[in-house]
């Protein structure tokens, strides 16, 4: 998205650190972020808002751990796509509703001719190769190979961690 | 492969609400709970327990750090699987490391490194180079065409 990079004060970098890692789980969070910050809570929503709006922060909300929630089967599906086609492929496979992240990556050639990724979660592997074969339609020959690395297991989530 | 938390209707319910924009309001908990039917202090004690389970990683704005400065890179190495633990340990101790997966294929780790400023990553992944002793192959993205972290419990 070719945007300005929004102006963020030491304030607004004060508020992403104390944030970062999460609201505090009390009936008035935004009084207590503020209250660390020496600032309002009027002005910490103030500020969360302008984030929100400036596109620094995508939403607020939880981040389920997908294998507790019954995504226990997640792939990474890697496409070799025409370069010339892949932008307007790309848009489409991430708009697929099955697909969660979707993004154009560089070659590692020889070993890796992947520049397409897009991510699958589903209950179980069978929805994964069904939904990466849905996949494979939409690409039809502007795709020369494909793979689909599956995890096995969540070594680290604990999301972004910047120093103050 | 871990398992799917057991988790009753209530507890779905919740995390499908949280997943959308929690309000930017005084008494942002007290809202979401009346939308739910459940009293405030109800979300709070379910909230609680679904982090110490684990079902829910975190819970709080999701920053676009590239909109502030920084950067994010998703990385792979290729681990033998003698020093796959000591690997992971290594890798994982970098606070720049925000999540990492295991995967089945010859580039078994990957993992996304997010930091406050683009030369950071460049940074980091010497960092993690050093202290593993194996190469870092960063997957920088080139375009996003779709990110949307909801799921549906």
């Amino acid at each position: 998205m070719p945007e300005s990079k929004p102006d963020l004060d030491a304030t607004d970098r004060r508020l992403i650190v104390a944030t970062q890692g999460g609201l505090p789980r009390v009936p008035r969070p935004y009084d207590a972020i503020g209250g660390e910050l020496g600032i309002g809570g009027d002005e910490v929503i103030a500020r969360l808002q302008r984030m929100l709006d400036s596109g620094v922060i995508r939403r607020i909300g939880a981040v389920p751990n997908h294998y507790a929630i019954g995504y226990t089967a997640n792939g990474m599906s890697v496409w070799d796509v025409d370069d010339t086609r892949i932008d307007e492929l790309g848009a489409r496979v991430g708009a697929l509703e099955f697909v969660t992240h979707c993004y154009r990556r560089p070659r590692r050639l020889p070993d890796w001719p992947y520049n397409l990724f897009a991510m699958v979660h589903s209950r179980n592997r069978e929805e994964v190769a069904a939904r990466v074969a849905e996949i494979a339609v939409l690409l039809g020959a502007a795709c020369r190979a494909h793979d689909v690395l599956y995890s096995t297991a969540i070594l680290k989530k604990t999301g972004l961690r910047i120093a103050g | 492969m871990p398992e799917a938390a057991a988790l009753d209707e209530t507890d779905r319910r919740l995390i499908n609400a949280l997943q959308g924009d929690f309000p930017l309001v005084a008494e942002p908990y007290r809202e979401v709970a009346e939308s739910l039917g459940l009293s405030e202090a109800e979300l709070l004690r379910r909230l609680e327990s679904l982090h110490q389970r684990r079902v829910l990683t975190r819970f709080g704005p999701m920053f676009q750090i590239e909109r502030a400065g920084g950067a994010f890179v998703l990385a792979a190495m290729k681990v033998a699987e003698a020093d796959f633990e000591r690997v992971a340990a290594q890798v994982n101790a970098f606070p720049e490391v925000a999540h990492n997966y295991r995967r089945e294929h010859a580039l078994n780790m990957w993992f996304v490194l997010a930091t406050a400023t683009p030369q950071g990553i460049a940074e980091t992944i010497a960092a993690i180079e050093a202290a593993t002793g194996l190469p870092v192959f960063p997957f920088p993205k080139e375009r996003e065409y779709f990110v949307e972290m909801k799921l549906h419990a």
